[in-house]
């Protein structure tokens, strides 16, 4: 039972070093990662189950008492998230065995896909500022590697820019951290709350706010802190794209919501509504850069800064309603991003190419594939039945309950631009005709056996399936982010898991 | 001495930063590890200097009252600079294979197709 | 490489002796300064001395092993070492201790801690090693 808790870190650390070891032997590793996935997705799912059930858990690791030792904390927050790290590491695992190259397979793809979500869901159930920043580096290097690896020219620049502006973000965090810890004297998340609720507030504090803000900032990508993304997530294999534009934003997201709902609340007007401008700009800057692109993953880069603006402007909000939003919103988006920088990634198997001009004529040829890609992007501009829908009609009703009109305005002017964006990906990709002057390329095209492109379809279909349950059970999620949001607006039970004898 | 390392920092962070703004690779290297140590150095300043008293207490004087330097500070940035000589070794792998392919430390050089 | 008959005799019998100051440090870690993270770094020191002595081929040959399997050696006996509180009924990570009479050195306490060390001394001197060795190789 107790053991369950901390399970989301040691599979994913368990399935690395095993596969680490086994590396010269690439079934066992194709196996293993894939199974080591599908064990992760069963324990989230039995952790959540605990978590709905009977409140939050912690774990006190190596039984030291709260605030002095490192507290593992599961909300219903952090056990949505690692189920859908689960979900995404489970499609993308089974997607891998086709997609990644037997050079990449021999130098470590699975160990460090591991060790990737290691850090991911570290960072989604820690109740430690400083082991926060540990996780964020764990992930950052194993994404580092990822990123980089079997590198040619290109892919060389994508890293360069993403280290640097990473290392900055890290240095920020941690200035934060110690400028929190010189003010309070704790690391503890919860004893920070605790003891910032009875402190009178000082300037020092909103500074380190503002680290936490730009920190985190740059790992979710919002308005001006963006760059490095779109120039880095359209260069790893689809694969790891996928994984990228699924989960790490998102652990960015996820820090920023965890921080601004549990230690800076007490200058709402300050930091909420700055963080609803930045929303604002983030959705608009994303969806316009969008507009101009004609790379399929590049334009899809800037759509996952588009929809990260939805995410940070229910933070802003700041209501029940908005993070429910949020939730909902995060679960929706990180299923149908992946899913659709999946089937990038077989558009390109199929026509040797990502640029939006030099494919095309996919409808007539794979029509199976053309309603795959329908389902995502449908969803992602926000049509009804689908999660997309939901998730954006929540958060627009959160921000008319608060009158704030203009970041409603602007949400739905983005969602617009978003269904234009998608529809240029269909037209181009789908609905026109092969160009006759690239059809030579054609020849060098990889060509797929059929088992191949099953094993390759396979996980678009399961997120696929995945984006339509959501929509159509939408209620039952609702009342779970309700629940969920209630939780991170009221830290009262977080402090009692933390502190109370539960442990 | 809290001045003096206030100063100390800052100039770290300036220095970070123009290095992480010139064009070559390997100045964008030492201005990554110049944000790093200001950040620990932060870390340090901020929770408080205390003069000539170790973190450790021997079993004899645990009953004392004695003053001792935090210990935790000095953990986080144990933590901090493990974790840095990691990436940064990482880093420095990155920018020598950047290096052979492109012949070049210009980060404008990297663009061309 | 670098071909200093100084250099080159002095390491035959310097490394040995940083790969033994390297296992002192290793034994006297954490209740006193030491541990697994100096040790391994001092342990690949002395490998990296031998390569910058004769070359780098001929430091893999002394090292026998694959650095990068110390890398995935280090990580299981870490990982193991966290694992074993639970089956006393404590929490993950707690530490335990065992008394152990050995001869000559009379008693010692080994803990998990110790355990989780060793493997930290793998671990980084199987990075520090993995990485230098990928700076120098032409």
């Amino acid at each position: 039972m107790q053991i369950l808790i901390v399970l989301p870190i040691i599979i994913p650390f368990a399935t690395a070093i095993i596969a680490f070891l086994a590396r010269k032997w690439r079934l066992v590793q194709r196996v293993w990662g894939t199974v080591g996935a599908a064990g992760l997705l069963i324990v989230a799912v039995m952790l959540f189950k605990i978590v709905h059930q009977d409140g939050i858990q912690s774990v006190q690791i190596g039984q030291w008492p709260a605030p002095y030792g490192i507290t593992i904390v599961v909300d219903l927050f952090s056990a949505v998230m690692v189920i859908m790290a689960g979900i995404i590491a489970f499609t993308v695992s089974i997607y891998s065995l086709i997609d990644i190259d037997e050079q990449r397979l021999a130098f470590g793809y699975f160990p460090l896909l591991h060790i990737l979500l290691m850090g991911i869901n570290g960072a989604f159930i820690t109740g430690d500022i400083f082991n926060l920043y540990v996780w964020f580096e764990v992930m950052l290097i194993a994404s580092f590697v990822l990123l980089a690896f079997g590198g040619r020219r290109l892919q060389m620049e994508a890293a360069v820019k993403y280290v640097t502006l990473n290392l900055v973000s890290s240095a920020l965090f941690l200035a934060g951290v110690g400028i929190l810890y010189g003010k309070i004297g704790t690391l503890n998340m919860a004893d920070l709350a605790q003891k910032l609720a009875i402190e009178p507030q000082s300037h020092l504090i909103s500074s380190s706010a503002m680290l936490f803000l730009v920190a985190f900032g740059i790992k979710a990508g919002v308005f001006p802190l963006f760059f490095w993304l779109p120039a880095s997530y359209h260069r790893p294999p689809a694969a790891v794209s996928a994984i990228f534009a699924g989960l790490l934003t998102k652990v960015g997201v996820y820090a920023l919501i965890r921080v601004f709902t549990l230690i800076f609340v007490h200058n709402l007007e300050f930091t909420h509504s700055l963080i609803i401008v930045i929303a604002g700009f983030t959705m608009v800057t994303g969806v316009l850069g969008a507009v101009a692109q004609y790379g399929m993953r590049r334009l899809l880069a800037f759509h996952i800064i588009s929809q990260i603006g939805y995410m940070i402007m229910g933070l802003g909000l700041f209501t029940p309603l908005a993070l429910a939003g949020v939730l909902v919103f995060i679960v929706h988006n990180i299923i149908a991003k992946s899913n659709l920088f999946l089937i990038s990634g077989i558009v390109h198997r199929l026509r040797g190419s990502y640029h939006l001009k030099e494919v095309g004529g996919l409808y007539k040829t794979n029509p199976g594939l053309a309603i795959l890609f329908m389902i995502p992007a449908l969803s992602l501009a926000g049509v009804p039945p689908l999660s997309g829908f939901f998730a954006k009609f929540i958060l627009i009703k959160a921000g008319l309950e608060v009158q704030n009109y203009y970041i409603v305005a602007v949400a739905l002017i983005v969602s617009v631009l978003t269904l234009f964006s998608m529809t240029k990906i269909w037209n181009e990709v789908f609905w026109k005709d092969m160009p006759v002057s690239i059809d030579k390329k054609m020849s060098t095209k990889t060509n797929l056996t059929s088992k191949q492109y099953i094993l390759l379809v396979a996980p678009v279909c399961m997120l696929a399936i995945i984006t339509i349950t959501i929509g159509l059970g939408s209620e039952w999620i609702f009342g779970v982010a309700k629940q969920a949001a209630e939780q991170l607006l009221d830290p009262t039970d977080y402090i009692n898991a933390v502190f109370g004898g539960k442990s | 001495m809290e001045t003096v390392l206030a100063f100390v920092i800052g100039g770290l962070y300036a220095a970070g930063i123009y290095s992480i703004l010139r064009r070559s690779l390997i100045k964008l290297v030492i201005g990554l590890i110049f944000l790093g140590n200001a950040s620990n150095l932060l870390i340090f300043t901020a929770a408080g200097l205390t003069k000539g008293k170790p973190p450790i207490i021997s079993k004899e004087s645990i009953t004392e009252v004695a003053e001792y330097a935090d210990p935790l500070p000095q953990a986080m940035i144990l933590t901090a600079i493990v974790i840095s000589f990691g990436v940064l070794a990482f880093v420095l792998v990155l920018i020598q294979r950047a290096y052979k392919m492109i012949g070049s430390d210009d980060i404008d050089e990297m663009r061309g197709r | 490489m670098m071909h200093s008959i100084i250099l080159a005799i002095a390491t035959r019998y310097l490394s040995p002796l940083i790969f033994l100051f390297s296992l002192i440090f290793l034994f006297r870690g954490h209740n006193s300064p030491g541990g697994g993270f100096i040790g391994g770094l001092l342990a690949a020191g002395g490998f990296v001395l031998y390569s910058t002595a004769f070359c780098v081929t001929s430091a893999k040959k002394k090292l026998i092993i694959d650095p990068r399997t110390l890398i995935g050696i280090g990580l299981l006996i870490s990982f193991i070492s966290a694992f074993l509180s639970l089956f006393s009924g404590k929490q993950f990570m707690t530490d335990i201790w065992w008394e152990v009479t050995l001869p000559l050195l009379g008693k010692w306490s080994v803990g998990t801690p110790f355990f989780f060390d060793i493997g930290v001394y793998f671990v980084v001197a199987g990075v520090t090693l993995t990485i230098i060795f990928s700076l120098s190789e032409e």
